[in-house]
């Protein structure tokens, strides 16, 4: 058995009164599309930003690539490949696109001034892989649609090249023609053998890319089940009425099936 | 990621920022922001006062107008920093005040105490003290607002206090003034001409080039409109958003202690209330010369700008005879009017 790429044991987070996540388990296979799904509040940003060390968890462990893992700040897990996209979005608006997509990591000239002709032609250059047209770069940000900021900052975290990408809501914004784009290039990121998940209300998309998808309830997993033996009725029936006890692994759902 | 480039290209017309090209010149950058506005505004009111005086534009005049917006215009550029973050430093009056004072007693103090060795020396160790003491106030500013996560304008109020308490504390309330050996270099130095300009406009004039320079081009002065574009994004991204913070905060006690120790220079004395309320007219400057309290906006040359304009307009209704008591209403109206037609050249450009 090849080892998760991301394993999650066991997370336990309270903000004050609020329990958002009670033992929540979660892995990763290498180059897997792993969709997470839940109602409003169920934890599912708060189980990923504990994963990008954006939160710190109170109790449960960590592993990448088998390796445990205390991340202080998203920062400690960009640097190992994990990159998330955040549902409110991580973009200054004040900036433009270039100076965005090169947010905290300009191309610098003698190691103190910014080069800028450098970070508007890389800047371009990646937006121009993701099929959004190069004038674009010196657009201030907050002059730009909710959906456009969204493709800055997705343009953004697939720059980094990473290993693992968290996408939370990504098409909450986005028109059916830049969905179909993202979906495009999660097919292709996934055949590249980038490992995602993604946080989405439209099971369809879940649906359309993912292997497989796993349901949480008020900070508790209540189901995992792999796309190809489920349906969008099956899993709309685990996110209003799973409980944790009637959870199943994907693995352990595929066998009592059979 | 040289991969990706293998994704099918679709034509350019379906791609997101099809409808988006570059703005004209005068829509974008310094040409569409507030600071330009003003700057014309300025322009504007400039040639009237000519019109009205010819005296306005005399050599004397223009000295007497530099000297003048300069006293206020280096603390202007400090708390410009803080602003673009998306602070406020309501203490820059009381740590003019403070630093002022911190020099000319050390100056003083020096000087009785016989250590006036070489010449000049003991005002160098002098200006340092007082810069010093200002960097300390900027410093427990910077962090009570960065690390302990207190809010800047009730930690700065609580600072303004403390500090322009102690000034009162340590001078018995009657203040201290420049002397010894090096009074005449200090005061030459400071209120005086160098090549025939008056020196606190060259502080200012190379300051100012200074931070232009330093926001534009360097990481540093980026992360100075990062962390007031979006905080968050910024610390996601790897900003040291707490170093950032107490930096600034550090910078503007140190611009206006800097500023504090000229002004004494000036008046020939720095006495306990110096400065008293100069952190509005410092503020409002910033604010007049571009600088959004919300932060993620603002530059030198719109400090510098406001001070100007706000002085121009003070000089003016001298020489116009008019009422001194008007000049503080007229500065409120001209906040007002600065930000209320940058609210409608937005909402026109969407
Ligand atoms: N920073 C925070 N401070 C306090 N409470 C928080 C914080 N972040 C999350 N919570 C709480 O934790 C719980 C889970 O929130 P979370 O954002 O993870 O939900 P979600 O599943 O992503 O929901 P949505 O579908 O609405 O995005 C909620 O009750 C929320 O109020
Ligand atoms: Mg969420």
């Amino acid at each position: 058995m090849t080892t998760p790429i991301v394993e999650m044991r066991g997370i336990v987070k309270s903000f004050g009164a609020v329990h958002a996540l009670k033992g929540v388990d979660l892995h990763l296979m290498p180059g897997e599309i792993l969709g997470l799904v839940g109602d409003n509040s169920a934890g599912k940003s708060t189980l990923m930003k504990v994963l990008t060390g954006a939160y710190h968890r109170d109790a449960g462990e960590v592993l990448v690539n088998g390796a445990p893992t205390h991340f202080r700040s998203p920062h400690e897990s960009r640097d190992v490949g994990i990159e998330m996209i955040y549902q409110d979005f991580a973009l200054c608006g004040n900036m433009d696109v270039g100076q965005n997509i090169f947010l905290g990591r300009w191309p610098k000239r003698y190691g103190l001034f910014v080069d800028r002709p450098r970070m508007y032609e890389e800047a371009r250059k990646v937006l121009d892989r993701l099929k959004v047209d190069v004038n674009s770069v010196f657009q201030k940000v907050e002059s730009l649609s909710g959906g456009r900021q969204q493709s800055v900052a997705i343009a953004r975290a697939i720059s980094f090249e990473p290993q693992v990408i968290v996408f939370d809501e990504p098409t909450a914004n986005l028109s059916v023609m830049a969905t179909e784009r993202l979906l495009e290039t999660m097919a292709e990121l996934k055949r590249q053998g980038v490992a995602q998940i993604i946080i989405s209300h439209r099971l369809t998309d879940i649906f359309e890319v993912g292997d497989r998808i796993m349901v949480l309830k008020r900070g508790e997993n209540v189901g995992d089940r792999y796309i190809r033996h489920t349906s969008e009725k099956e899993v709309l029936e685990l996110i209003v009425s799973g409980t944790r006890e009637t959870a199943l692994t994907a693995d352990e759902a595929l066998q009592q099936a059979a | 990621m040289s991969e990706l480039s293998s994704l099918p290209r679709r034509p350019a017309e379906t791609s997101d920022f099809a409808n988006v090209g570059r703005a004209a010149w005068w829509q974008r950058g310094f040409f569409a922001s507030q600071t330009a506005y003003v700057g014309l505004a300025l322009v504007v009111v400039i040639v009237a006062m000519t019109l009205a005086n010819p005296t306005f534009l005399s050599a004397g005049n223009v000295a007497n107008v530099a000297k003048n917006f300069s006293f206020i215009a280096i603390a202007t550029l400090g708390i410009t920093l803080v602003i673009i973050t998306g602070g406020i430093d309501l203490s820059v009056g009381a740590v003019m005040c403070l630093a002022a004072m911190v020099t000319s007693m050390t100056m003083q103090g020096l000087d009785q105490a016989g250590m006036a060795l070489l010449p000049g020396l003991s005002m160098l160790l002098a200006v340092v003290a007082g810069l010093a003491a200002a960097a300390v106030v900027g410093l427990v500013n910077g962090v009570l607002i960065a690390r302990v996560g207190l809010s800047p304008f009730v930690t700065t109020l609580g600072m303004l206090s403390i500090v322009r308490g102690l000034s009162y504390v340590v001078s018995n309330g009657r203040g201290s003034y420049p002397a010894g050996s090096d009074a005449d270099l200090f005061y030459g130095l400071t209120s005086g001409d160098l090549f025939g300009i008056p020196a606190p406009f060259i502080y200012l004039v190379l300051l100012a080039g200074l931070m232009g320079f330093v926001l534009h081009h360097t990481a540093w002065g980026r992360y100075v409109f990062a962390v007031g574009g979006n905080e968050k994004a910024a610390e996601l991204t790897g900003v040291p958003v707490a170093r950032m913070k107490i930096a600034v905060y550090t910078l503007s006690a140190l611009a206006a202690g800097f500023n504090g120790i000229v002004m004494s220079g000036w008046l020939g004395s720095a006495p306990a209330n110096l400065a008293d309320g100069y952190e509005l007219n410092i503020i409002a400057a910033a604010v007049i010369g571009g600088a959004n309290l919300a932060g993620g906006v603002g530059g030198p040359v719109g400090a510098v700008i406001g001070c100007v304009l706000i002085e121009v307009i003070r000089n003016g209704l001298v020489l116009a005879n008019v009422n001194a008591y008007w000049q503080k209403a007229l500065v409120g109206c001209i906040i007002i009017l600065a930000v209320l037609v940058d609210k409608f050249r937005t909402r026109r450009a969407g």
